[in-house]
């Protein structure tokens, strides 16, 4: 019993804490129709931000308030610099582009932090564990993680549904050209939200660091299941990322406990089901 | 993976052509020996990914070494050749290609990921190259696969299992959990283990074996959990290794389930563990502060080198140039009399700071195993638990 109680929390952490890397990825690919191959890099980044700024602020909370404007700023002037000249170009130069990113940010990531695995400390007062047998418990930074997931969600579904620039993210998803017609310019929305994507995978490496030891490539299978994420969820749909990343969670987390020889494609297969029947994803449209 | 892959080779390529063009021209006027011309040594070994520290604690080592002698071995300068495998088992066949075919080198050293060694020894087996191992264990390497012309300074994956066995058995421990990786190592490492602990009265009750290299673990905690056994056994390394232990002790297991392992899981790691797996028995051919002079001199020199602690890891990088060493100069420093060379460092015997270092038959080192605690960020000695164990060899006729 205690086996599926605690499964069914690490399906709903990991599922959290995948929504968030996948909301911006989802929200880039949706809006401004880029494919972001380097969206790994900057949970990736964001991770190796948490283990620096928590060695120079001492407490990975600060880190983050600090972090997330960091890595607003940082993926505004990656747009300005290299993204916002590919909206135009077709989907194989954006791959392109975006993966010289991923070998840039890997090497300058060797260059600044080195090949070890490193750990970033979990606060004090988050350390302990919640006991849910007589051996073993569930750490409380976790859920803690997966509540600061589950608040940034709430967030950021309310900046889209109820705020004039959610209107515009809105807007841009379902027509850019009328958008653009009505006289909203276009190039600060995607700047906005390119950076906004940066932040969530940021973010989300940030909170993750503590759980994850710090490694190169820890962006890799993120990159991966985010794709996976999107295309369950429905390209552009942040409530379809979000459920869509919930059911891979779950599914991740069962998986592994009972049917352990087919866990590593579990996922995927997920994935294959949802487009067979539903080809625009979940909650996308077909 | 997603990997530009084309780009990259066709450049490397190019420039590999040239290279090896460059190479043939000055080679040709001087076929035999010349005193003075550099001895190209292949290096394969991971520079990123999940083993990229281990990679690197071995070139730092075989470099300090070869620095210590002045930069020469048996009188040639040694020149290395590196290139990144990922340790990706994809990579192996076409860099060892590039080693051996396009930069034509004297002697191969690699790898650290088991199926990347495989491949790449195939090759290398072919070709004749004479072939050094530093750390990647697969059985069959120095089992049915082995060859005249591969070595290794490592260890065989079963005899590391074995001796963890035998020492897990001898401790009192009856039911055990097992966690690794599925991939070659994980599960030769697992069959070597299973033998010596079952025969001395253990059972195992589970064998978790989440892919290569996932270091998702929460899963495998949550049954550890709730089959409650008196110990778990754990092999995993690098990164992997660190998050295994943070899971565990995170999840409060460590309180209640005594963890074991090879040193992998502590080896390599140190500072990103320390505190946390303060009290951890591994069972490993190194500990830290073993009492010889062999290995309080070359902790030293690795120290003032590189400001770094050396591990295991870098000890085996270490033995691998003193094997190659002493076979150069067995040949008075001519790599290209392949048989002599390889025949000599099959002989090789000396002291390594592992302590007394031979080569079984099969090419696979006959050493001692240690039961070492990790205590203040080192794997301190505890006793030597398995002296002078060799790998069987099940299957290699060398030497018959």
């Amino acid at each position: 019993m205690d086996l599926i109680l605690t499964q069914i929390i690490n399906g709903l952490q990991y599922g959290l804490l995948i929504f968030l890397a996948a909301s911006g990825l989802t929200l880039v690919f949706g809006i401004m129709g880029v494919i972001n191959l380097s969206h790994g890099s900057f949970y990736m980044l964001g991770a190796y931000c948490a283990l620096t700024l928590t060695g120079m602020l001492g407490d990975i909370f600060l880190a983050l308030l600090v972090g997330i404007p960091l890595a607003f700023a940082f993926g505004a002037a990656i747009e300005w610099l290299f993204i916002r000249h590919l909206y135009k170009r077709d989907h194989l130069q954006q791959v392109l582009l975006t993966f010289g990113l991923i070998l840039i940010f890997n090497e300058l990531q060797r260059i600044f932090w080195g090949p070890q695995p490193q750990s970033v400390p979990v606060p004090k007062y988050l350390a302990g564990n919640i006991p849910i047998s007589e051996v073993m418990g569930y750490p409380i930074y976790r859920i803690a993680v997966a509540a600061i997931c589950a608040l940034l969600a709430l967030g950021m579904m309310y900046v889209i549904q109820y705020t004039r620039i959610g209107r515009m993210i809105r807007a841009g998803e379902s027509n850019r050209e009328m958008l653009e017609a009505l006289g909203v310019d276009t190039r600060w929305l995607f700047r906005f939200v390119f950076a906004g994507g940066v932040s969530l995978a940021a973010a989300a490496g940030m909170v993750a660091a503590p759980i994850e030891s710090v490694y190169p490539g820890i962006g890799e299978h993120v990159l991966i299941i985010s794709f996976v994420v999107v295309v369950i969820g429905g390209i552009g749909s942040v409530r379809g990322a979000f459920v869509g990343a919930l059911l891979i969670g779950l599914a991740d987390a069962f998986g592994k406990v009972y049917l352990p020889q087919a866990a590593s494609v579990l996922v995927y297969a997920l994935m294959a089901a949802v487009l067979v029947m539903r080809p625009g994803g979940l909650l996308g449209r077909a | 993976m997603l990997k530009d892959q084309n780009r990259i080779s066709r450049r490397r390529l190019l420039a590999l052509a040239g290279a090896g063009a460059a190479g043939l021209a000055w080679r040709f006027p001087t076929p035999a020996l010349a005193q003075g011309t550099p001895i190209k040594v292949g290096v394969l070994l991971p520079y990123s990914g999940t083993y990229a520290q281990l990679g690197e604690a071995i070139t730092r080592a075989m470099e300090l070494y070869v620095k210590k002698q002045g930069g020469v071995l048996a009188g040639r300068p040694i020149t290395f050749i590196k290139l990144d495998d990922e340790s990706a088992p994809p990579k192996g066949p076409e860099l060892t290609t590039k080693l051996v075919e396009g930069e034509k080198v004297d002697v191969l050293i690699g790898t650290v990921h088991s199926g990347v060694a495989m491949a790449m020894s195939k090759i290398a087996r072919e070709a004749g190259v004479p072939t050094i191992i530093p750390n990647a264990g697969a059985d069959i390497l120095t089992r049915a696969q082995c060859a005249k012309n591969i070595f290794r300074s490592s260890f065989s994956n079963g005899q590391v299992g074995i001796a963890c066995g035998q020492v897990m058995a001898e401790a009192g421990i009856k039911r055990v959990v097992t966690a690794n990786w599925k991939y070659a190592a994980g599960e030769e490492t697992l069959a070597g283990f299973r033998s010596t602990f079952t025969k001395g009265g253990g059972q195992i009750l589970k064998e978790i074996a989440p892919p290569f290299p996932n270091v998702e673990f929460q899963s495998a905690l949550a049954e550890i959990g709730s089959i409650k056994p008196d110990a778990v056994f754990a092999f995993f390394a690098g990164g992997g290794a660190v998050k295994w232990l943070k899971d565990y002790a995170a999840a409060g297991l460590r309180k209640s389930i005594p963890l074991w392992g090879p040193g992998f899981l502590t080896d390599g790691v140190e500072s990103s563990i320390a505190g946390e797996a303060d009290g951890l028995f591994t069972v490993m051919h190194y500990a830290d502060d073993l009492d010889n002079a062999e290995n309080k001199a070359f902790r030293a020199a690795f120290e003032a080198e590189y400001k770094a602690a050396a591990d295991v890891y870098a000890v085996q990088g270490w033995d691998a140039a003193a094997l190659l060493d002493a076979g150069l100069k067995a040949v008075g420093g001519d790599a290209s009399k392949r048989d002599a060379l390889n025949a000599a460092i099959a002989r090789v015997t000396f002291n390594s700071p592992r302590g007394p270092f031979k080569l079984s038959a099969a090419h696979n080192p006959v050493q001692n195993f240690y039961l070492r605690e990790f205590k203040s960020g080192a794997n301190r000695f505890v006793r030597n638990a398995v002296p002078a164990l060799a790998d069987p060899g099940t299957g290699c006729r060398l030497g018959a």
